[in-house]
C-alpha cells in the first residue's frame, strides 16, 4: 500500500472517521454518493484541510502524524479540482510552466508528452478565457501532471462537464493512465467512470469507506450495493487475439476463453477491459446449440442472493474472473441453483471499455 | 493666468506627498488588506470600521488629533522630542503620516476587495503546485489582484492630492515645506487672485480626471473572465 490514512472529521456533536488505504499503482477510485465525504477526504489528504488527530502517510513519509504536519506545498501530490481552476493572469502554457518550474528535482516528467496526451498543443498560446469547460479542465490535468507528482488526486474532474466534453475527456484519461506509471486517487460518484479508469476501488457511503478491493472483485461482491445496483455489471481484462475475416469479428482472449465481439474494434495484441452487465447473462445447464449467442462459457456459480421478491443475483466464475448474471427466482429453481454447481453463462452482450 | 514660482513649490510638496503617501500605503496597506481579506477572526469588524473611519471624519476632527498627536506636546511629538528629534507636526513627514491616515481607506479597501474576490481556490492550486506561502503571494495573488493594485494606487495618490482639512491643521501652511496645492489654490482665491486659482484649480481637475479614466479604462483590460 502506498497511502494510508486515518482521518477524524470532528464538529462538536458530530464525529466520523474514515480509513484509507490505496496501492501504489494504478487508479484507485473513491466511490459513493453525493456528501458521503469523499471530497473532505480527499482534501485531508492533500492538507488543504486540516483535521487534528488524524494520520497520513505517503510511502515512507508522514505528511500528517502525531507531531508532525507537512503543509500542501511540500507533499509530493498533484490535485486536480472539480472546477479547472486555471490561473486567469496566465496563458495555457503559462500555466503548465508555474507547475514545471515548482517541481521538484527527482520528478522526471516529459512536458511534451504530457501536452500531447491531453492533445494540448494548439491551444499553448491560447488565454484561458478562449477556452471551453473541457479544455480548462484538460489544461488543469496537464498542469497537474506537469509537476511531476508521485500520487495525482482527482476530484470528480469530470463532474462539471457537459456530456460532449466529458465524452472526449475519458479517453484522455485512460490514455493518461495507461501511459504514466503515477498512481491516482480518484474520486467520482459516476460507475461508468470508475468501471472504465479505476482499477482499485475503495466504496464509501454515509458512515464513510465501506469497503475496499479491486475493481473487479468489488463490482461482483454479492454484498456490496455495487452487485445490486439495477446496472450492476463486471469488469474484466482481454488481449485481442485475432480477427473473423470471413464475419468480421473479433476475438478476446481470457482466462476463462475467448470473447468474440463484432466489428475490427481494437488492434491486434492490444489489451482491452470489458464491461459484462449481470442483465446480460443467462444461464443453462447444458452448452446450447441451434442459438444465436456466440459467447458461451462453461462457468461455476460461486454464491447467489436474492434480489427483491423476483430475482436471484448469482456470481460465477469463469476462468479466473468473476461475472455477475441477473436471473428470475423462477429460473434458478428450475436449474436448481446449487453452490459450486456447473453450468453455461451465455453472454448477450459485451461492453468494450477502452 | 499665471504659475508663479510659489505656485510650482507647493505642485512639488504636492506630488512628493502623494508619492511618500500612496507607497507607504501600499507597502503598509497590502499586508493590512490581505489580513482583512482572509481573517475569520469574528471581531475583524472593528479593524474594518476603524479603516473605514477617515472615509466619513471630518478632516478637521482627524487633523485635530494629529496635531495633539504630533505636536510638540503630544505623546509622539514629545516622544521624539525627548530622542532629540522634531516632532513632525508642521513638517513634512507630520504631513506623510497625516495622508497615510486620510487616504488609507482608499488604498486598503480596494485591495481588500481585489483579495476577496480572488477566492481560496488558485492559492490552494498553487499549493498542490508546490508553490510555498510568499511564492503564491507573488506568484497568484499578487498578479490576480492586480486591478486592486491600479485602482487603490491612483485613489490614494489622487485622494492625497485633494488633501487640504488634514493638512491645513497638522501642516501650518509654510511655503516651501508643507504648502500644498489645495491651500494654495484657498489662498489664492482668500487674496482675490482668481486667474492663479483658475490654473491650479483646473489644473487639478483635468489630472483628476484622467487619473480616473486610467483606472475605468485599464480595470476593463484587467477585468479576467471567472473561471
Amino acid at each position: 500500500m502506498t497511502l494510508r490514512a486515518s482521518i477524524s472529521f470532528g464538529q462538536k456533536h458530530f464525529q466520523k472517521k474514515m480509513d484509507l488505504e490505496a496501492p501504489s499503482h494504478g487508479v484507485t477510485a473513491l466511490f459513493g454518493p453525493s456528501g458521503c465525504g469523499k471530497t473532505s477526504l480527499l482534501r485531508a489528504l492533500a492538507g488543504l484541510d486540516r483535521h487534528a488527530e488524524s494520520e497520513v502517510q505517503f510511502r515512507d513519509q508522514i505528511w500528517q502524524g502525531k507531531a508532525r504536519w507537512l503543509p500542501p506545498h511540500k507533499r509530493s501530490l498533484a490535485f486536480v479540482f472539480q472546477e479547472p481552476s486555471l490561473f486567469a493572469h496566465l496563458t495555457v502554457l503559462g500555466n503548465l510552466k508555474y507547475a514545471v518550474k515548482r517541481r521538484r528535482e527527482q520528478a522526471a516528467v516529459d512536458l511534451d508528452e504530457v501536452i500531447a496526451l491531453l492533445h494540448l498543443n494548439e491551444l499553448l498560446p491560447r488565454k484561458i478565457h478562449q477556452l471551453s469547460g473541457g479544455e480548462k479542465q484538460r489544461v488543469a490535468i496537464a498542469r497537474a501532471l506537469a509537476k511531476g507528482p508521485e500520487i495525482l488526486l482527482m476530484d470528480e474532474p469530470l463532474a462539471s462537464l457537459d456530456l460532449q466534453s466529458k465524452r472526449s475527456l475519458l479517453p484522455m484519461l485512460e490514455a493518461v493512465t495507461w501511459k504514466l506509471s503515477t498512481p491516482i486517487l480518484y474520486v467520482s460518484h459516476s460507475l461508468e467512470e470508475v468501471t472504465r479508469l479505476a482499477n482499485y476501488l475503495v466504496l464509501m457511503g454515509e458512515p464513510g469507506v465501506l469497503a475496499s478491493g479491486p475493481i473487479d472483485e468489488m463490482l461482483t461482491n454479492l454484498d456490496l450495493p455495487l452487485a445490486r445496483d439495477a446496472d450492476a455489471c463486471a469488469v474484466m481484462e482481454a488481449t485481442c487475439v485475432g480477427f473473423d475475416e470471413e464475419f468480421h469479428l473479433t476475438s478476446l482472449g481470457f482466462s476463462g476463453g475467448h470473447l468474440v465481439v463484432p466489428g475490427r474494434v481494437v488492434a491486434l495484441g492490444k489489451q482491452v477491459r470489458l464491461r459484462i452487465a449481470a442483465r446480460d447473462v443467462s444461464l443453462t445447464l447444458q452448452h446450447q446449440q441451434g442459438t444465436s449467442i456466440q459467447n458461451i462459457f462453461p462457468a461455476t456459480v460461486e454464491a447467489f442472493q436474492n434480489q427483491g421478491d423476483a430475482q436471484v443475483l448469482v456470481r460465477l466464475r469463469v476462468g479466473e474472473v468473476g461475472i455477475l448474471a441477473r436471473i428470475t427466482q423462477k429460473s434458478a429453481a428450475e436449474l436448481g441453483l446449487t453452490s459450486q454447481q456447473r453450468v453455461f453463462a451465455q453472454i448477450k452482450s459485451v461492453g468494450l471499455l477502452h | 493666468m499665471t504659475f508663479t514660482e510659489a505656485d510650482f513649490q507647493a505642485l512639488v510638496i504636492t506630488l512628493k506627498l502623494a508619492a511618500w503617501t500612496t507607497s507607504i500605503l501600499l507597502f503598509l496597506g497590502t499586508p493590512l488588506a490581505w489580513w482583512l481579506a482572509r481573517s475569520t477572526w469574528r471581531y475583524r469588524f472593528v479593524a474594518e470600521a476603524v479603516v473605514a473611519l477617515p472615509l466619513i471624519l471630518p478632516p478637521t476632527v482627524l487633523g485635530f488629533y494629529l496635531l495633539l498627536v504630533l505636536g510638540p506636546q503630544g505623546w509622539l511629538g514629545g516622544w521624539m522630542n525627548s530622542l532629540g528629534l522634531e516632532a513632525p507636526a508642521f513638517t513634512f513627514s507630520g504631513l506623510v503620516m497625516g495622508s497615510v491616515l486620510y487616504s488609507l481607506p482608499f488604498v486598503v479597501q480596494p485591495l481588500q476587495d481585489a483579495f476577496s474576490s480572488i477566492g481560496r481556490r488558485p492559492l490552494e492550486v498553487a499549493a498542490t503546485l508546490g508553490a510555498a506561502p510568499w511564492d503564491r503571494f507573488f506568484s497568484v495573488a499578487v498578479p490576480l489582484a492586480m486591478p486592486g493594485f491600479l485602482t487603490a494606487t491612483v485613489l490614494g495618490f489622487a485622494h492625497t492630492i485633494g488633501e487640504f482639512g488634514v493638512v491645513l491643521m497638522i501642516g501650518g501652511n509654510i511655503p516651501g515645506q508643507t504648502k500644498v496645492l489645495s491651500i494654495a489654490i484657498y489662498d489664492h482665491v482668500e487674496s482675490m487672485e482668481y486667474g492663479q486659482a483658475h490654473t491650479l484649480a483646473g489644473g487639478l481637475l483635468l489630472a483628476s480626471f484622467v487619473l480616473l479614466m486610467l483606472i475605468y479604462a485599464s480595470h476593463r483590460r484587467f477585468r479576467f473572465t471567472k473561471i
